[in-house]
């Protein structure tokens, strides 16, 4: 009886958060639709986001495809099937680990910063602030933030994707021998433009949970520092699991529209 | 005499379970400085967010300017947010912006984009809040009777109907706090602005007072002039004057 009250709870806390989600986004985008954009603070969020973002994205990509690709070799090697292993890592990368590892970089560095920003001003008052001056807080701490990840984030993908595969041929190729030829071949036979269109979708989308989640969970912050401190934890666990589950679901409905091995 | 430029009735508001406002009523009139004394955690500040809609009561009635206002949505309180300015407590100035940015920001919101015009109001209302020559510190490395002045200076850049101070010389040495007041009253004279102050500073109430209003347990307990108050044998209102808690130390 006790674990199905838990349950129920945990359930309805599940539905009011989305439903508040739901509601930012719907208000985000809504203020988009109606022109309420301030470039300046936009492009001042790409460069925070896209520029901010560049260590982490060309590390992570560069040593998740180097790596990757030792590891595939020491195991195809057995078989004989060297050269699989590019198109192998060059679809792992566009179709899942690009997005992914990305997702999850940007969470952790943008997210819990931005979830951080909105927090404090909202425990010292600064948000009240804006609203007593008639100033929106969605449209201005939001909107801006929103654009900005929703632009960056498909570029961050194709970035650490673009990385990967680079490391991935130099480790491939000049560190293991595998004929250089037949790892370029095999990887454009097998790499579409499908592929590279689902990782662009999965980065939209995943930029889109971690700026909700961010701006949602500043915005409620309360309590002072110690407030700020739960709001930024929370963006960075809810953050990661939402991109790790949606992943999984985006993946299976992907695949409907651009199956993978039916070339 | 004239219309109120604020209508309070029968303002309810509720906090984690414990009752705030019980019923609160009171007209704010054009010209007037009406200082809201009362203890604190006593609901002054709580009272103050409901003028502007930064807070939703639970029942009761708001008007501002002939408006009623408890049932507008967020977006269609800006019009009345541009009428009603606030100071808060600890100045709320945006961390991320200079002085100058955040004096400059209700400006800029409002469309001024030319930098001339700007750069001239921000320094007229820089001055009358002797605030020249700071525009270019950050408000950390601002004093908290600084941080007030700036806030005070965005807050009447673009001259609101009324102002709603927040405890405007809580945390303030006596100097500073005269100079905050002589600072509102000041602005009242110069710029014509009805003000509403939140304090438990007995002194800043004999200074800027036109009439005081003492909040008890979620109402109105007393309105009268300053005078009024310092002759009142009203229990309540004695021990507030003479700073008496009626509690027993042992």
């Amino acid at each position: 009886m006790r674990m199905l009250s838990i349950f129920s709870g945990l359930f309805s806390t599940l539905i009011a958060s989305l439903g508040e989600l739901a509601m930012l986004a719907g208000e985000t985008f809504s203020s988009i639709g109606r022109g309420r954009i301030r470039v300046g603070l936009t492009l001042r969020q790409i460069a925070e986001i896209g520029f901010g973002s560049q260590l982490v994205v060309v590390v992570t990509g560069a040593f998740t495809g180097a790596v990757f690709t030792a590891q595939a070799y020491f195991q195809f090697a057995s078989l004989n099937m060297e050269t699989a292993v590019g198109p192998v890592v060059t679809l792992a990368m566009f179709r899942e680990l690009g997005p992914a590892l990305t997702g999850l970089m940007v969470a952790g560095r943008v997210g819990a910063a931005m979830s951080a920003e909105i927090g404090t001003m909202k425990v010292t008052q600064q948000i009240d602030a804006l609203r007593a001056l008639a100033v929106n807080p969605v449209d201005y701490l939001v909107v801006p933030r929103t654009l900005a990840m929703l632009i960056s984030m498909p570029l961050l993908v194709v970035e650490c994707v673009g990385l990967g595969v680079l490391a991935s041929y130099y480790v491939g190729v000049e560190v293991l021998n595998i004929t250089g030829v037949y790892f370029l071949a095999n990887m454009q036979k097998f790499t579409e433009g499908s592929d590279i269109f689902m990782s662009l979708i999965k980065g939209f989308v995943f930029g889109g949970l971690i700026v909700f989640i961010s701006c949602r969970e500043g915005l409620r912050a309360k309590d002072g520092a110690v407030g700020v401190g739960r709001a930024t934890t929370a963006t960075v666990v809810t953050s990661s699991l939402a991109i790790l589950i949606v992943n999984f679901f985006l993946t299976m409905a992907l695949n409907i529209l651009f199956p993978a091995g039916q070339r | 005499m004239n219309e109120p430029l604020i209508q309070v009735r029968d303002l309810v508001q509720r906090i984690g379970g414990q009752e705030i406002l019980r019923g609160l009523s009171i007209d704010l009139f054009p010209g007037e400085t009406l200082v809201l004394l009362g203890k604190s955690g006593g609901g002054k500040s709580v009272f103050l967010r409901h003028l502007i809609g930064l807070m939703r009561p639970i029942s009761g009635s708001i008007i501002v300017e002939g408006q009623e206002i408890t049932g507008l949505m967020e977006r269609e309180l800006e019009p009345v947010r541009r009428k009603v300015g606030m100071l808060f407590q600890d100045g709320a100035l945006f961390d991320s912006m200079n002085v100058f940015d955040n004096v400059a920001f209700p400006l800029r919101e409002r469309g001024e984009r030319d930098p001339s015009a700007v750069a001239e109001k921000v320094a007229r209302a820089l001055a009358m809040v002797n605030m020249t020559g700071h525009a270019h510190k950050m408000p950390v490395n601002l004093s908290g009777g600084m941080r007030k002045r700036v806030a005070l200076a965005r807050a009447i850049i673009s001259p609101p109907d009324v102002i709603l101070y927040d405890e405007p010389t809580a945390g303030l040495d006596p100097i500073v706090s005269d100079s905050i007041n002589k600072l509102i009253r000041s602005l009242q004279k110069q710029l014509r602005i009805t003000s509403l102050v939140v304090t438990h500073d007995m002194i800043s109430c004999n200074q800027i007072a036109d009439r005081i209003a003492l909040l008890n347990e979620g109402r109105i307990h007393f309105l009268g002039s300053v005078a009024e108050l310092r002759d009142s044998r009203d229990p309540v209102v004695r021990d507030f004057v003479d700073g008496r808690s009626g509690e027993t130390v042992y």
